[in-house]
Parts: C-alpha cells; sequence; structure tokens
C-alpha cells in the first residue's frame, strides 16, 4: 500500500505533458536510463574490455596484525600467464607505498612493514586472465611474525594496549583525537538543574555499504603520450582524477577518469583504495591495461565501512517531559588509518547535529578517535557524513526518557519538536535548519499508522503474552555538502559546476559534475532542464561520468546531487533562458523587457501570439540574425554552484515488529515512513530512494554487523557471513510525504538519498526495545538477531561488535 | 575444452578451462555482460540465468556442466513483439535502480510466472528471496512483478 498525499506529489502544478508523454517538469516519469539496464545493455566496470588487457589479483592478508618478515614472488612470477608481481617494498622505491586519507593520515597502497587488518592488501598480481591472476596468489610466499591484535575499541586507550601505527615516529599510543562541540558548562548546568536525567551506552556496530557490484578498476597509462584513463567505479570522478595527479605526479590534464555505470555506491565508492592505485601502477609496468575487480571478501573485509561508534548518551528534563539538554561522549573506532571519506572541517563529520528535531537549549558532545586493527573507513553507507550516529542517539535517548517518565514516546516528541515558526533555527551546536514542519510530519506518520489503535492492540495482546513493539523515529537530515566555511576535500571547495548546450534544433546536453549510482541522474537533471526551459525531457540528454567531458565537481554521495547539482542545473538553464530572452527580442524586433517567459516560450507582454519557442530560439541563436553588440551567438551557458548552506529534509517514521519470544525472531510487520523533502523533481524515483534506505535500516537493525573475533577475523567477510534483507525480511512500506521547500534552493528542493537510512535504524531499534519492554530490557544494541533478543531477553544482551562469547550461565535450551 | 550451448535460442560454442565458471562463459567467452557476478558465494543471484528454463546462479555451475545444454539471458527476454511484460513490469513500477541485480531478479520472476501465471505477494518474495537488491527494498520488484502477472504477453497462435 502506498498512501499519497492529496497535494501534487511535486508541491506544485502539475506540469504539461511532452508528446513523448513526460511531464515537462516535475512529475513521474519513467527512468531513461532503463532502457538500457531492462536489456543487459548497462556498461559496468566489469564489463569494459580494452585491447591487451591484463587482469590484476590482490594478495591479502590472513591476518589482523603482523609484521612481514619477508615475501618470496618467485614461484609466482615463474608462472607462464604473470606478467608482474607488486609489491610493498616496489612500490615503496616509487615513494607510493603509502597514500594520503581524505582525513589528514595515510594508508598503506601495498603493505611495507606490516599488515595491520585481515585482508590488507599485500602484493598485486598481472596476468593474462583473471583465473590465472588468482592462481598466482596462491604461489606467492610471505612469512609474517604475528602479532597481538587491537580488536575491542574500548581497550585501545589502554596503556598495554598493542600498538596499530608503530611506523609514525614517537608515537606510542592508539590515539587519533579528541573532539568537542556544544557548550559544556551549559550543558553541565542544564543537568544539574533538570527533575530528571537518564543515560544509555549504545554500540553503533561496524556495517557495510555492500554494493551489488564490487569496487573495481580498468586503467591504462598510455606509453607514448602518457595520457591516463581509469575507468573506475567511483562516486567522486572529478575529486578521484584531482588526487590521482597530487598523489602520483601525473599531470591532471593526462589523466581521465570515467564512471561507468555503477553497481550502487551507498557510499562505498567515494576513497581511493589500494586497488584503484595498483590498477594504475600495473598498467605503468606492463605498458598495457589493467583490469581489477574486487572480489566480495576484499569487498565487505577492507573497503569503507560504517559506523563503530560506541555512544555514551545523557538526557535532561523537566518531570513534564520538557527536554533540557543531552550529551555525549563517544569512542569512534576508525580501523588501522583513519580514512574517514567525510570533507567536513570536523573529525566527527556532521555528528554534532545530534540535537535532532527537538527544540533545547544545551548540548554538549566528546568524541575521540581511535586506531584499531580494522580495515579503514567509518564515512559510508548513506550516513551522511555520521547523522545516522546522531539520530540514533537522539532517538534513542528520547524513547529511553519516555519510558523512564511514562509518557507515550510520541506524545514526549510531539511535545520537543521544533515548532514551524522557528525557521531557520540554529541549534544549540550551530547548524542553522533552513526550513520544517515537524508537527504535521509525525500527525501525518501517526495518521496512516493508526498509533492510538496500535497501541490498544499491543496492550491487548501483552496481556496475554504476545508481544509487538511500535518505534518511532523523528529525524532531521543536512544534505548538500557543502557551504565552504564547513567543508572541503583535500582543500576542494565543495563546489559543483554544470554546463548546458541547446543544439540548433532544440535538444539539449546538459553536463554533470556529479555521477549516478542508481539514482536516476539521466532522468531527475532532464526534468530540471525541463521544468525551467520547456524543453521535453526526452529532448535533453544528460552527459555525466566521464572527466574529460564534464565540469568540475565533488560527486554523488551525502544526498548532495540534487541540493548541489541540482542547484546548478536551474541555474544554468535559467541562463540559457536569459540568452534565449535576447535572441527573442531581437527576432520579435522589441525590447527583452516587453518579453514575458511563459513554459518553453518568450512571448510579447500583452500579446502573446507574438512570442518565440525555446526551439525556434536555439535556431535563431544559430542563425545569421544580428544579435545586439556584446551578445554572442548559440544558446549555452555554464554554472558553478557554491551552496550557501545545507539542505535539511526531515521524516517522520513509525516501525511495527511482532517478537517471538520463543525464539528471539523479530519481523517487521509494518513500516510507515513520512518523508519531507521539499517539491519532489521525480516523485517514483524520491519514493524509490526512500524505500531502499528503509529496507538498509531493517537490514542494519536486525541483521548486518561486521564484527570481529579476538584474533581479528572479520567475522562479515561474505555474504554467507554478513546478512543482507531479502525480499522476505522487508514489508511492503507505507509511506506519506509533506512538502516544506527549502528557502535557499533555487528550485526549493531537498536530498532524500540517505533520509530513509538515516531516520529508519532507531524506528527499528525503538520498536523492538518496545516489544522488549515487558522483560525489563532498557536497552540492547544491533543487530538484534534471535541471538541477540534471546539474549536481551535474560538480561545480558551481547556485544554485538565481538564474537560471541557467552561465559554467562546457560540458559539456551534448558529454561 | 570445447563446450556448445544454445544461448537465447542460438547454437554457441567456446574454448574454455574446465573450471571456468559458467557466469565467466556468458560473460568473458560469449560477451553477454548482462549476466552480472556479485558475490562468489551463491547469495546475491546477480548471476541467475535459465539453465534448461530454470533459474540458476551461473557463478555456482561449471561451463562444463553446461555443455549441450540451453541457457537464456536478460539479452533474451526481448523479442519481436517487444519487451518482456517482466521488463516492461520493472519499467513502470520503478523496480530497478543501478540495474545491477536487475537481470537476475526479472529472469527469476520470469520462470515464477511461467509456472505460476498469477502469484500471491508471498510467492512473488519467496521466489526471489535468494536474491540481493540493495536499491529497491524490493517493494517496486514486488510490484513490478504483480504488474507483469496482469499483463501477460499475448500468445502469437
Amino acid at each position: 500500500m502506498t498512501i499519497l498525499d492529496d497535494a501534487p506529489a511535486t508541491g506544485e502544478a502539475a506540469a504539461p505533458i511532452s508528446a513523448g508523454g513526460n511531464p515537462i517538469g516535475f512529475g513521474n516519469m519513467l527512468r531513461k536510463e532503463d532502457v538500457r539496464f531492462l536489456r543487459g545493455r548497462g556498461n559496468y566496470l566489469d564489463d569494459i574490455t580494452m585491447p591487451g588487457m591484463l587482469h590484476g589479483a590482490i594478495l591479502a592478508s590472513p591476518y589482523a596484525h603482523a609484521r612481514i618478515v619477508s615475501i618470496d614472488t618467485s614461484a609466482a612470477l615463474a608462472h607462464p600467464k604473470v606478467k608482474a608481481v607488486i609489491t610493498g617494498a616496489m612500490l615503496d622505491g616509487l615513494k607510493l607505498a603509502w597514500m594520503p586519507t581524505l582525513s589528514a593520515d595515510v594508508q598503506a597502497v601495498l603493505a611495507t612493514d606490516k599488515v595491520r587488518y585481515q585482508g590488507q592488501e599485500v602484493a598485486f598480481v598481472i596476468a593474462e586472465d583473471r583465473y590465472s591472476a588468482r592462481d598466482a596468489l596462491e604461489l606467492i610466499d610471505v612469512e609474517y611474525e604475528v602479532l597481538e591484535p587491537m580488536i575491542d575499541a574500548r581497550r585501545a586507550l589502554d596503556a598495554d594496549a598493542p600498538l596499530v601505527r608503530d611506523e609514525i615516529e614517537g608515537r606510542t599510543d592508539n590515539h587519533i583525537f579528541d573532539w568537542e562541540a556544544g557548550d559544556q558548562a551549559k550543558s553541565d548546568a542544564a543537568f544539574e538543574a533538570a527533575d530528571v536525567s537518564v543515560s544509555l551506552d549504545m554500540l553503533y556496530p561496524r556495517s557495510h555499504p555492500a554494493p551489488m557490484e564490487t569496487c573495481g578498476s580498468l586503467a591504462y597509462m598510455d606509453p607514448v603520450t602518457g595520457q591516463l584513463t581509469a575507468y573506475i567505479t567511483s562516486q567522486a570522478p572529478h575529486a578521484h582524477r584531482t588526487i590521482y595527479a597530487l598523489v602520483a605526479g601525473i599531470p591532471e590534464h593526462k589523466i581521465r577518469v570515467i564512471s561507468p555505470d555503477i553497481g550502487g555506491g551507498f557510499g562505498n565508492k567515494v576513497p581511493i583504495y589500494p586497488g584503484y592505485v595498483l590498477a594504475v601502477v600495473g598498467s605503468i609496468v606492463t605498458k598495457k591495461p589493467v583490469k581489477w575487480v574486487e572480489d566480495r571478501s576484499s569487498n565487505l573485509m577492507t573497503t569503507g565501512f560504517a559506523r563503530d561508534y560506541h555512544m555514551h548518551g545523557e538526557i535532561a528534563a523537566t518531570a513534564d517531559g520538557t527536554i533540557q539538554a543531552v550529551r555525549v561522549n563517544v569512542l569512534a573506532d576508525h580501523g588501522a588509518f583513519n580514512a574517514t571519506a567525510q570533507p567536513t572541517k570536523f573529525p566527527a563529520g556532521l555528528f554534532h547535529i545530534f540535537t535532532g528535531s527537538y527544540d533545547f537549549p544545551a548540548a554538549h558532545c566528546k568524541v575521540t578517535g581511535v586506531y584499531t586493527n580494522k580495515a579503514p573507513g567509518g564515512v559510508a553507507y548513506a550516513c551522511s557524513f555520521r547523522i545516522t550516529e546522531a539520530v540514533y542517539l537522539i532517538e534513542r535517548l528520547v524513547d529511553r526518557l519516555s519510558d523512564e517518565l511514562g509518557i507515550d514516546p510520541a506524545e514526549l516528541r510531539m511535545k520537543n519538536l521544533l515548532q514551524p515558526e522557528q525557521f531557520p533555527y540554529t541549534t544549540p551546536t550551530g547548524w542553522e535548519y533552513d526550513s520544517g514542519n515537524y508537527p504535521a510530519a509525525l500527525t501525518k506518520a501517526m495518521k496512516i499508522a493508526g498509533y492510538a489503535e496500535l497501541r490498544k492492540e499491543q496492550a491487548e495482546k501483552r496481556a496475554r503474552g504476545v508481544y509487538m513493539g511500535i518505534g518511532i523515529s523523528f529525524f532531521t537530515e543536512g544534505v548538500g555538502a557543502g557551504p565552504k566555511k564547513h567543508m572541503d576535500i583535500l582543500g576542494l571547495g565543495m563546489a559543483d559546476g554544470c554546463e548546458m548546450r541547446v543544439h540548433p534544433t532544440g535538444k539539449a546536453q546538459i553536463r554533470l559534475s556529479v555521477q549516478t549510482q542508481g539514482q536516476g541522474h539521466e532522468t531527475t537533471f532532464a526534468q530540471i532542464v525541463a521544468h525551467e526551459l520547456g524543453i521535453p525531457p526526452e529532448d535533453v540528454e544528460v552527459i555525466h561520468g566521464d572527466t574529460d567531458n564534464t565540469p568540475f565537481g565533488l560527486g554523488t554521495y551525502a544526498s548532495r546531487s540534487t541540493p548541489v547539482s541540482g542547484a546548478a542545473a536551474a541555474v544554468v538553464a535559467r541562463r540559457v533562458r536569459d540568452k534565449a530572452r535576447i535572441v527573442a527580442a531581437a527576432a520579435l524586433e522589441c525590447s527583452a523587457d516587453d518579453l514575458e517567459w511563459e513554459l518553453g516560450r518568450w512571448q510579447v507582454k500583452g500579446d502573446p501570439e507574438q512570442g518565440k519557442t525555446i526551439q525556434e530560439i536555439a535556431m535563431l541563436a544559430h542563425s545569421s540574425l544580428e544579435l545586439p553588440e556584446g551578445v554572442e551567438g548559440h544558446l549555452d551557458a555554464s554554472a558553478v554552484y557554491n551552496p550557501p548552506n545545507l539542505t535539511y529534509p526531515f521524516g517522520a517514521y513509525i516501525c511495527v515488529v511482532d517478537l517471538d519470544a520463543g525464539t528471539g525472531q523479530v519481523k517487521v510487520r509494518r513500516f510507515i515512513a513520512v518523508d519531507d523533502c521539499g517539491p519532489r523533481i521525480n516523485p517514483m524515483i524520491v519514493e524509490g530512494q526512500v524505500h531502499g534506505g528503509l529496507a538498509d535500516g531493517i537490514g542494519m537493525a536486525l541483521m548486518q554487523s561486521i564484527a570481529f573475533d579476538s584474533d581479528g577475523n572479520c567475522l562479515g567477510g561474505s555474504f554467507m557471513d554478513y546478512l543482507l534483507p531479502t525480499s522476505m525480511e522487508v514489508p511492503t512500506f507505507e509511506t506519506g510525504m509533506t512538502v516544506t521547500p527549502s528557502p535557499h534552493h533555487p528550485l526549493g528542493t531537498k536530498g532524500v538519498g540517505e533520509s530513509a537510512t538515516v531516520g529508519s535504524p532507531p524506528a527499528v531499534v525503538n520498536a523492538v526495545i518496545d516489544a522488549l519492554k515487558p522483560f525489563g530490557v532498557k536497552h540492547a544494541d544491533m543487530p538484534f538477531t534471535p541471538a541477540q533478543v534471546w539474549l536481551a531477553m535474560q538480561g545480558r544482551p551481547a556485544r554485538t561488535d565481538l564474537a560471541f562469547e557467552d561465559s554467562g550461565p546457560s540458559t539456551l535450551g534448558n529454561k | 575444452m570445447e563446450i556448445h550451448l544454445t544461448v537465447n535460442g542460438e547454437a554457441m560454442s567456446a574454448e574454455v578451462e574446465p573450471r571456468t565458471l559458467l557466469v565467466h562463459v556468458i560473460r568473458d567467452h560469449l560477451g553477454l555482460t548482462g549476466t552480472h557476478w556479485g558475490c562468489d558465494t551463491s547469495n546475491c543471484g546477480a548471476c541467475v540465468v535459465h539453465l534448461d528454463g530454470i533459474p540458476a546462479k551461473s557463478c555456482t555451475v561449471l561451463g562444463a556442466m553446461a555443455d549441450g545444454h540451453s541457457i537464456s539471458t536478460v539479452e533474451g527476454m526481448e523479442n519481436a513483439d517487444g519487451l518482456d511484460p517482466v521488463q516492461e513490469g520493472f519499467m513502470r513500477c520503478h523496480g530497478l535502480q543501478c540495474g545491477f541485480c536487475t537481470p537476475g531478479m526479472m529472469l527469476t520472476s520470469r520462470w515464477l510466472l511461467d509456472n505460476n501465471p498469477d502469484p500471491t505477494e508471498h510467492e512473488i518474495r519467496e521466489a526471489l528471496s535468494g536474491q540481493l537488491c540493495r536499491c529497491t527494498g524490493y517493494d517496486n520488484i514486488i510490484k513490478s512483478v504483480q504488474w507483469a502477472a496482469a499483463h501477460p504477453r499475448e500468445t502469437v497462435s
């Protein structure tokens, strides 16, 4: 069941329909990209071949922490189909063994001194085919001296903790950073004065985005021209190009990065990975194109993981439930290298948006980052730079407070939500929310859910020993990175370019700096052009992903395409419209001031019969028509958009779960999601984005976890171990919406891609804890596998970041 | 070794190592890249093709085992009459985003409808439960199959 608002889904009047049956503007439109995907004609990384192409494979470390004593590659090199074997020592000679991360650290391309996590890249084999490359991995003999691994983040700062980064001179501990935000004194005073305060220790466990397509690269360094062509599974092709230039010293104008069709990203394809670099080095060494495609285990064990936040949160309130303050201490497990792929000037990203959607005056957070013998990453998986963790924190605390005070969680939220007239609203930690009507969204979600009825049903069932849970989450996102005052990537400001050209016959091309991984840019951006210029979307070709053919910009992640590049597209189309006005005036022999815009046409004010369509104007702009002094011909424009602020989408989610108290199994029965992302350019696509994020939330809350045993073995290294939701674990979603435009975006639109991934996990967890209430459970950590639920029911929930080593009295099977 | 296959109705042969997986035969030797590889462990279903009319995960079948058998891939779904209703349904109901799982999802859906033209939602979910999608949350995939069930291709006699 899908519930749509009575109001148009786009938040504005319905667009006229083109001859091709598509909205000339906003509205549902079938996707242009589907034409190839449905026929198996997509062009993903591994589908691409080049003449003479070789195949690379990476030798992965079996240990989490070990010194490399020696590496013998002679047997591998003797393999008849092997062309080269690259080791860390060889890269060291080229000064490429280490590369900078996006967080002021370095990470190994290939290990030189020691390996620091299981799966770490140790050697790279290049062979004639992919099977031979894998065979040769078996022929490399590495002697390791196994070291004690640093696994439990909570012990990383102990005096006797194994040292992860002993290659850094003078380093004696695993401490990366301390960082704080907010006002500690004011928060402490608020806690002192409060009638009630409660606290929770919460783990947001390590998770992995696991896109269906793993990472890969096909690189060719032309030995004659010095031109590097690199096909990369990249969410940010321009950023990758610049970083290649900075890291490898290859002149930037000689680098062409092409990000082809991408089989899902979710933040996994933002960082630069060793495999990408190795494909380039491999091509330089062999003088041939080299393809590297990651296997699934390497994807799960080595590439950008997400979360891994150990949080101690506290919330203070008056006796009637008015929130006064929140404070939090976080231990952030960053793995072996500090390689968070996030652009903010804050080491915890946007985490200090944790005051959420509520009106209270004081907040403070302190975050400490530590090294462990785990893969690097931390900012990925549709997290909007740690807003997932922030929303989880506040939404669990609010639920805990509601339990403490005996106030219904919906009522407590309604009492504390920011009110529409408070926008723009500056949070206690400094974020300026642009617009919102929060109570309307929560009211709507409760109405769709039939909230009061659900509570009645729950009470009736509880009375007879049947357990269901109802969980609410209200989230505020902050997307569209980002304002230069807060953000950059290695000094690159987060502005995105856009170029547009209208051909003589009125067909248009638009070139974007962002890159779709399934979000439907080729459709949505054509609709933006249609909205602004009246050119049917089927007549607009969207070009993206190829750095030689698109303007500079920082790519697609953190829901930034519509807030940043969508704005750039609107601006560029408006520039074309302005230019078209001058051309039309010349053709109509009138003043440009005498013309008015009617979608797709400039016409004379008061005499609308006199006018020129945008298609006629395009031809005139290329014709012999005399244009005013200083006006060049043709119909094109470019723009660079600097976002003045983030956009702040929000939503109210309600999850209903049924608990089987006999097995500990939790089943999501219903999921209601009301999202407000401003006007919806293509409501069908927006809804699809929300659906995907809701499934992610269910997966994270119930199934997905990258845990480690005491030896540092990754326990989520394949899809047999890292469980993702299937069609059986997710319900049919019930969605709704409200429409509150952003006041600072040219189209009023806000980002939406990550809203549901950010907002849904706490709804599911709150529902599970609600179901477990009769068992006295106040909190337990995700994921709520049957085992974890069962242990929680016994009052001894497990730490889900470590292997279950249950030393308590066995109750399984004998209770 | 040389293997002979009927692929989307066309006789094809390939010279492969005995250990070559069917997914690599299809992609690398026959050049049909609509079939994808996703996980190594038979969990994700991106590589699903029809082997003698039945969905099979082609990463778990040796090319040699398929010798003499018939394979259907996503490239064979469209015919002279146009898109298969399953393809049409996926397009109309936004049953795909990144498109990587889509060929496998559609082929299993086709098999389901061939054997159960009017499946319940639960039957659809169960049929697709061996395949992963990371984009859609499955909701629109289910709707796509329901659309296809409601719009069967008219059989040409």
